[in-house]
């Protein structure tokens, strides 16, 4: 089938940078990432008591996925699937949780945190703000695959699954973050392709 | 448009009930649950769980290899899939996918302080299960918490149907860890009995342990059924905890039937989630309700297997093709007395009927819901 979808909008949070469309729109190159996102998430208005309360690779997810969803209406009608991926899993909250159980004398499992240690949680924290009762689905890759992305995102589309994709690649470990995220779609804009999607993601 | 049609043709699986379908059948038939009590560091106090034998475990191993570099749950996973490669004689060429579904892989290789090692990352763990068939192309990793195994279905039919692939071995895992206990433990999510789905008497999870596989194909040659519909539609409420209304697994069901073509009444049986949290039963029984579906078959198979986590929704399609293709619903393990608010018809005796089409359902943490639809083959039957 003939590709007839565009990538309307974009946006990459990196290295105490927030990209929207290849603008820069905020930067605290030198700031760790917890300080980072606390002043992202006030600079971009974002207004979310909850975010507060997420690990850093919802926080990461979120704070991106908001720039893109946030011209569109709330009210449960917005059909936008979601399709994440990244290498590390929940890794970096796993750790965490595994170094609180890890001494018997040291003992403190709190289900606040092992909650985080799926990768998809951050869907779920996307969905909930933005009212999307939609196909949401989490994959890991060595490394970043516009060809999966770009397939997968045209099967949710050609199979009317959903009448926009927000594809979004949401790595962090440790001191290492990326979010690179996209809206497919029918709206003119960059040709979906797997090479314009690499060429968004090298920035 | 007109999408090609999928099938499944082979399957297997690895649990505490045997490490063959037939074995598994033959327990589930006769009312005999892998889950046991178990005292050990895993948690300070005695718990019930579904846990794979080690000794039957490496004995299995053994026969299809030396290499003694793979983890537990590696070897599980490789048990699980070998036969359904050597059955299907599909070689893992460039048209071939490996969709691996995991939730937490091999967490036990963590350790405090130390470097990450390369199978704790969930594509290091596919890349060892790649490399020992020969697979060529990168392994598709599908995790999405509890929904993964059924979803790894889902996903491997849309890549078919994209025409990405032309067959998709699937394989899903998890163990049975202090990682996961210590966590439901502190979600105080934990029964203190084997656990017991639907019922009043129900006071949440037993965990578990498994491997499944299953090949999805475009190839009818042997198909036991084909997916005919599927959808993973969150319910956009709570991070840990499932709606009141079901709102999403009402709305993966309708994806599901809608692309099925069929009506709700054309379903025979539901392999349902059931975990025996108050919450999720009683969400589900909601949703079928809301469906039009309370009056279907309904059961749960965690009271045989626990919950195996990324593994169940596989392992569970396994066993409810095969309860298909024998026109047998099987009992819900653990179920005495009605426990949801409105009513579902609970399988409380094994029983024989013609089952056509199997709604297969799961939902997990993050708020996610999957509903696949199966048709039974004919073949000529």
């Amino acid at each position: 089938m003939a590709n007839n979808y565009f990538i309307t909008d974009h946006c990459i949070i990196e290295k105490g940078k927030v990209l929207h469309n290849g603008q820069e729109v905020f930067a605290m190159p030198e700031a760790a990432f917890p300080d980072f996102a606390k002043q992202a998430y006030k600079h971009l208005n974002t207004d979310y008591a909850k975010f507060f309360k997420m690990d850093n690779l919802s926080k990461l997810s979120f704070l991106a996925a908001d720039i893109l969803l946030k011209e569109y209406i709330a009210d449960g009608s917005n059909n936008t699937a979601l399709l994440f991926a990244n290498s590390s899993s929940s890794l970096d909250t796993d750790v965490k949780y595994n170094d609180s159980i890890a001494d018997k004398d040291d003992y403190f499992p709190s289900p606040a945190v092992f909650v985080y240690t799926l990768p998809n949680i951050c869907m779920g924290e996307i969905s909930i703000k933005h009212k999307l009762y939609t196909e949401n689905s989490f994959f890991i890759f060595e490394a970043f695959n516009p060809e999966f992305f770009a397939a997968y995102a045209q099967a949710l589309l050609d199979t009317a699954k959903a009448d926009r994709v927000l594809c979004g690649w949401v790595d962090f470990l440790k001191d290492d973050y990326k979010a690179f995220m996209y809206l497919v779609s029918k709206e003119q804009g960059t040709a979906h392709t797997k090479e314009n999607i690499q060429t968004l993601y090298n920035n | 448009m007109k999408l090609k049609n999928i099938y499944i043709t082979h399957t297997n699986c690895i649990t505490p009930l045997g490490f063959d379908v037939d074995s598994n059948i033959e327990a589930i038939a006769n009312g005999i649950t892998g889950i046991s009590k178990q005292e050990n560091s895993m948690l300070p106090i005695p718990f019930y769980a579904g846990v794979v034998n080690n000794d039957k475990l490496e004995a299995a191993f053994a026969v299809i290899s030396n290499n003694q570099s793979y983890t537990r749950l590696e070897k599980m996973i490789l048990l699980a899939l070998y036969p359904v490669l050597q059955k299907s004689g599909v070689k893992p060429d460039s048209k071939t996918a490996l969709v691996l579904s995991t939730t937490k892989g091999n967490i036990t290789s963590l350790s405090k302080g130390n470097n990450l090692p390369d199978e704790a990352y969930l594509q290091g763990l596919a890349n060892n299960v790649a490399n020992f068939f020969g697979f060529t192309t990168e392994p598709v990793v599908v995790s999405n918490a509890c929904v993964s195994g059924i979803m790894a279905i889902s996903v491997a039919k849309r890549l078919i149907q994209a025409g990405i692939y032309d067959n998709a071995f699937v394989v899903a895992g998890d163990e049975v860890s202090e990682f996961v206990l210590s966590g439901f433990n502190s979600f105080q999510a934990m029964s203190a009995e084997p656990c017991k789905p639907y019922s009043a008497n129900r006071t949440g999870v037993t965990l578990g342990e498994a491997a499944a596989a299953v090949l999805v194909t475009k190839e009818s040659v042997n198909a036991k059924a084909t997916v005919i519909g599927d959808g993973s539609i969150n319910d956009a409420n709570h991070i840990s905890g499932p709606s009141r209304t079901g709102e999403g697994l009402v709305r993966s069901i309708e994806s599901a039937l809608k692309e099925s073509g069929i009506s709700a009444g054309a379903i025979d049986y539901i392999s349902a989630h059931g975990t025996a949290t108050p919450f999720n039963d009683e969400m589900e029984a909601i949703a079928f309700n809301r469906l039009g579906l309370n009056e279907v078959p309904v059961n749960s198979l965690k009271g045989y297997y626990g919950h195996t986590l990324g593994a169940s929704g596989l392992l569970e399609t396994v066993i409810a093709l095969e309860a298909m293709d024998k026109n047998k619903l099987f009992a819900s393990m653990g179920y005495d007395e009605p426990g949801v608010s409105q009513a579902i018809n609970v399988i409380e005796k094994t029983e024989e009927k013609e089952i056509n089409y199997l709604l297969k359902t799961a939902s997990g943490f993050g708020g996610c819901n999957t509903a696949v639809i199966f048709e039974k083959a004919n073949n000529g039957k």
